[in-house]
């Protein structure tokens, strides 16, 4: 019953306890929350409330820090199985897709894939098991409420985690079993089967954690009223499950995209090389599938946050967490960025390709310019001469970028520049033989131009000419522009690039080095980001195992400062690409057979 | 005469890191902090190199010449003054980024940090996530009355505020130029704009010493106006001041 268990991060807190300089705010809710409670106690609940721990009730360990050790064993254990989460996703739909086209590269990379999850998913449950040690050992009292409270869920929990299991099983060594007409289709439903468990697996896990974010079916006290589905379905719930599910795709992607650039590098026939070098374009574009609508996933997210709690959010976006939120803006970009470079690069595959280079610087220049808006804080570092130069905080010109509508504006025109790196790449070899071509063509760019012009005036208009609501309400509409732009383009370059002439044939392979660079930093940057994000969505609670009803007592509840909190990440996100370095070497291995004569007796003799 | 490629790029970063300069620091008269110079520019390069090098022929062509003054016998001389100036630049460089300086330490401060949940003053607890303002609702249902308030809460701010926040409420009045962290500008779509009521309350009532611990040294002059105005002064004042900004409190329903 590991899987995701780690989810539950132990919070940082803030030093000295006295987080609101007067001696108001949380001070009195936890003093309210006390009296209730004794009040509570009367009315005969079997629900304890939430229990009011000292330092004592941590228990210490060989000097072992308890929290980095929760921390880093739950961020390996988030990883991993977000990775182990989204590979059989895709790898469904892969699968699908060789069953309909009837071909077997598909099926065999759908296969590669799955193998690749599957020494993953023992480390899953590894670290898994890890963080929930962790937990007991270190937490023992925060693990005794949770339980208490989710004690149905949690052996549910366990149970599916055996379903999964199984379905996992029979799914990938019944692979090549199970083919031919019927049997493929009884393989496709369990793959079908498999998902559904996993994505149940990660709902019940979201659960505690968003619980813990954002207490339902508790009173103020932490007294539980019973039902476990009050509990389950918190304010954060939906919002959590639909960024973890984005994001995991685009992840999952991601690490594969690795797993082919590593193959590919190491690849020592022209074969193996066009193999890998299709599987890696597979994996990217998975990954940037699930890229394109994460920021919007991510702004839901947040503005939820807000909703539940205006004093969460401004810790979240304006207060300490602020300054990692640049970081993470630069990371986001380092993938735009990488993304644009990989597909660029592909463009080689193809002579058809020469004729659409030189449209990419300009599409360089806007990316770049986009990203610079995006990362742009809103507080700026100054030294001292620049204050007085600038006479105050805010620059006149750079600081209106700070805001979130500039950001807007900026995310979306990123993510069409990327969609149209995207396009240009899928016609690099093709040249459209419909009559209509000008016409679709000047259709498209007329979509593109205004889609921007309306990006631009909803972000410029609404961000700094009306207030607040409809600075928040402005973004939604350049989502669904973006949006739009991209389905309709998608169906109207179908149609011009309908039976197109092929002008130069597509050579797998004949990629330069560097584009698989692209593909190792798209992982590693993923990595570090969901890291970084994580610590964010735990650290929000500050003080708190449980928002307002349950808190953290422990001598490492602080919230630590940003070189601490990026520090304790990378480490984690070292050990973490070591083993998935071990990974894919097991899968390298696994495929490999050293001949030995005359080691084994021949038979006979 | 077509330029070279490695020569392209190298003019293109130049440019770059030229024009920032001169639209900022000389156009605009508001300089670009070197912090985020620094990062734009370290995109910029990357951009730069994803553009140059994203063909094999580009490749070829800016590799080539660094190629050549390492490999090519002829280019020995060029080699020489390369491998010296390089390593020498490269000294100067890093003496002026360690070399001591008087300069006092860059401080990531938190302008508008989380308030609590409640706070306490006027010997009163108020509950900042639903505290609003009692005056806000006479813009709608009595203009005459809002106007006279907003009036009042004039008054409030020439007499107590502008000293420090300016008589155009820029941040830039008398005292402004003595003060670090300074007075903050409320025409800035960055600070009042970005606020709630109850936010500005917190923030007037309790001051600089107000402030939570969360961030490094808070030195704010801003004073404690709890001891000097009252309740409705305070309210007024916050009336006043988006009032003669025309920015709106932010909140959260549509109206
Ligand atoms: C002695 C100078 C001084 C005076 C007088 C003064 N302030 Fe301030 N005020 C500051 C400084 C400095 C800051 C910025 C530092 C900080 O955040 O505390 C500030 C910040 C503020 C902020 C926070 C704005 C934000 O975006 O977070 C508000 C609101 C404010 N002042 C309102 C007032 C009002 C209203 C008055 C008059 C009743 C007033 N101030 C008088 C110095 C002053």
């Amino acid at each position: 019953m590991v899987l995701l268990f780690g989810l539950l991060f132990v919070p940082p807190e803030v030093a000295g306890l006295d987080l609101i300089g007067l001696d108001g705010g949380v001070a009195f809710a936890a003093e309210d929350a006390a009296t209730e409670a004794a009040a509570q106690a009367d009315v005969a609940s079997p629900y304890q409330p939430a229990p009011q721990l000292t330092e004592k009730d941590y228990p210490t360990f060989l000097g072992f820090n308890g929290r980095i050790f929760v921390w880093i064993a739950a961020q390996l254990h988030l990883w991993f199985a977000a990775f182990v989460l989204a590979v059989p996703i895709f790898v469904f739909i892969i699968e699908a897709i060789g069953m309909k086209t009837r071909d077997k590269r598909y099926d065999d990379m759908a296969y590669e894939f799955i193998k690749v999850s599957l020494t993953a998913y023992s480390l899953t449950a590894i670290v898994g098991g890890l963080t929930l040690l962790g937990l007991l050992v270190f937490y023992p009292h925060v693990m005794t409420y949770m339980t208490s409270i989710f004690k149905e869920s949690m052996i549910f929990y366990a149970l599916i985690f055996f379903a999964e299991s199984a379905c996992l099983y029979v799914y990938y060594y019944g692979w090549h079993w199970l083919q031919g007409p019927f049997k493929k289709w009884v393989h496709l439903t369990i793959g079908l089967l498999l998902n559904a468990v996993g994505t149940l697996l990660m709902l019940l896990a979201n659960s505690w954690l968003t619980f813990m974010m954002s207490p339902a079916g508790v009173d103020a006290g932490g007294v539980f009223n019973g039902e476990i589905w009050d509990a389950m379905h918190n304010f954060l719930w939906n919002p959590i499950n639909l960024h973890r599910f984005v994001a995991n795709i685009a992840y999952g992607g991601s690490i594969i995209g690795a797993y082919a650039a590593y193959k590919f590098l190491s690849a020592r026939t022209p074969q193996e090389k066009a193999h890998y070098d299709w599987m890696g374009y597979n994996a990217n574009f998975v990954a940037i599938a699930g890229l394109l609508p994460l920021p919007f996933a991510g702004y839901y997210l947040v503005a939820e946050i807000y909703a539940y709690s205006q004093q969460m959010g401004i810790t979240l976006m304006g207060g300490i967490f602020a300054w990692l939120f640049i970081i993470q803006a630069v990371l986001i970009g380092t993938l735009f960025l990488s993304a644009n470079y990989y597909l660029w690069c592909g463009l080689g595959r193809s002579e058809g390709g020469v004729r659409y280079y030189k449209y990419m610087k300009y599409l360089a220049v806007v990316i770049v310019a986009a990203f610079l808006v995006w990362f742009t804080p809103h507080t700026l570092v100054l030294s001292n001469e620049e204050l007085k130069a600038l006479g105050g905080p805010y620059h006149k010109y750079l600081g209106p970028l700070g805001i979130m509508p500039a950001k807007n504006t900026a995310v979306n025109i990123m993510i069409l520049m990327t969609y149209l790196s995207f396009l240009y790449y899928r016609r690099a070899n093709k040249i459209a033989v419909v009559t209509w071509v000008k016409a679709g063509n000047a259709a498209q760019i007329a979509l593109f131009v205004m889609a921007c012009a309306n990006i631009f005036f909803l972000g410029i208009y609404h961000g700094y000419f009306t207030n607040t609501v409809y600075k928040v309400a402005a973004s939604i509409p350049q989502v669904l522009t973006t949006l739009l732009v991209i389905v309709i383009a998608t169906v109207i370059d179908s149609m011009i690039y309908k039976n197109a002439k092929e002008v130069a044939p597509q050579r797998w392979g004949r990629v330069p080095p560097r584009s698989q660079y692209a593909l190792f930093l798209l992982a590693v940057s993923f990595t570090w980001l969901m890291g970084l994000m994580g610590y964010i969505r735990s650290g929000i609670r500050q003080h708190w195992h449980v928002v307002d009803v349950f808190r953290d007592n422990s001598p490492d509840a602080f919230t630590p400062s940003l070189g601490y909190a990026t520090n304790v990440i990378s480490v984690a996100t070292i050990l973490f690409m070591a083993m998935v370095i071990f990974v894919f070497w097991l899968a390298q291995i696994s495929g490999q057979k050293s001949e030995t004569p005359g080691f084994w007796k021949e038979p006979g003799q | 005469m077509k330029i070279p490629r490695l020569l392209q790029a190298i003019l293109v970063l130049g440019g770059v890191y030229g024009g920032f300069v001169l639209v900022f620091d000389v156009i605009l008269e508001q300089v670009i902090p070197s912090s985020l110079l620094n990062m734009y520019m370290f995109f910029v390069v990357a951009g730069t190199y994803m553009v140059f090098t994203f063909s094999e022929e580009s490749t070829e062509q800016i590799v080539s010449p660094i190629k050549a003054l390492v490999e090519d016998p002829s280019k020995k001389m060029l080699r020489n003054v390369v491998f010296v100036l390089l390593p020498l630049f490269f000294g100067w460089f890093t003496y002026q980024q360690i070399k001591p300086s008087f300069e006092a330490p860059l401080e990531l401060r938190t302008i508008h940090p989380a308030p609590p949940a409640a706070v306490k003053v006027f010997g009163k607890r108020y509950n900042l996530l639903t505290l609003e303002n009692p005056f806000r609702k006479f813009e709608k249902e009595d203009p005459e009355k809002f106007a006279s308030l907003v009036r009042e809460g004039g008054d409030v701010y020439v007499k107590n505020c502008q000293y420090c926040h300016g008589d155009k409420l820029d941040g830039q009045g008398p005292y402004a130029q003595g003060l670090s962290p300074v007075p903050l500008n409320f025409q800035d779509v960055g600070t009042i704009a970005q606020l709630q009521e109850g936010y500005l309350f917190w923030r007037i009532a309790t001051g600089g010493p107000g402030l939570p611990k969360e961030a490094t040294p808070w030195l704010s002059a801003m004073p404690v106006w709890e001891d000097f105005l009252t309740e409705d002064e305070i309210w007024k004042v916050i009336l006043f001041l988006y009032d003669y900004t025309g920015y709106q409190p932010r909140s959260w329903e549509h109206e």
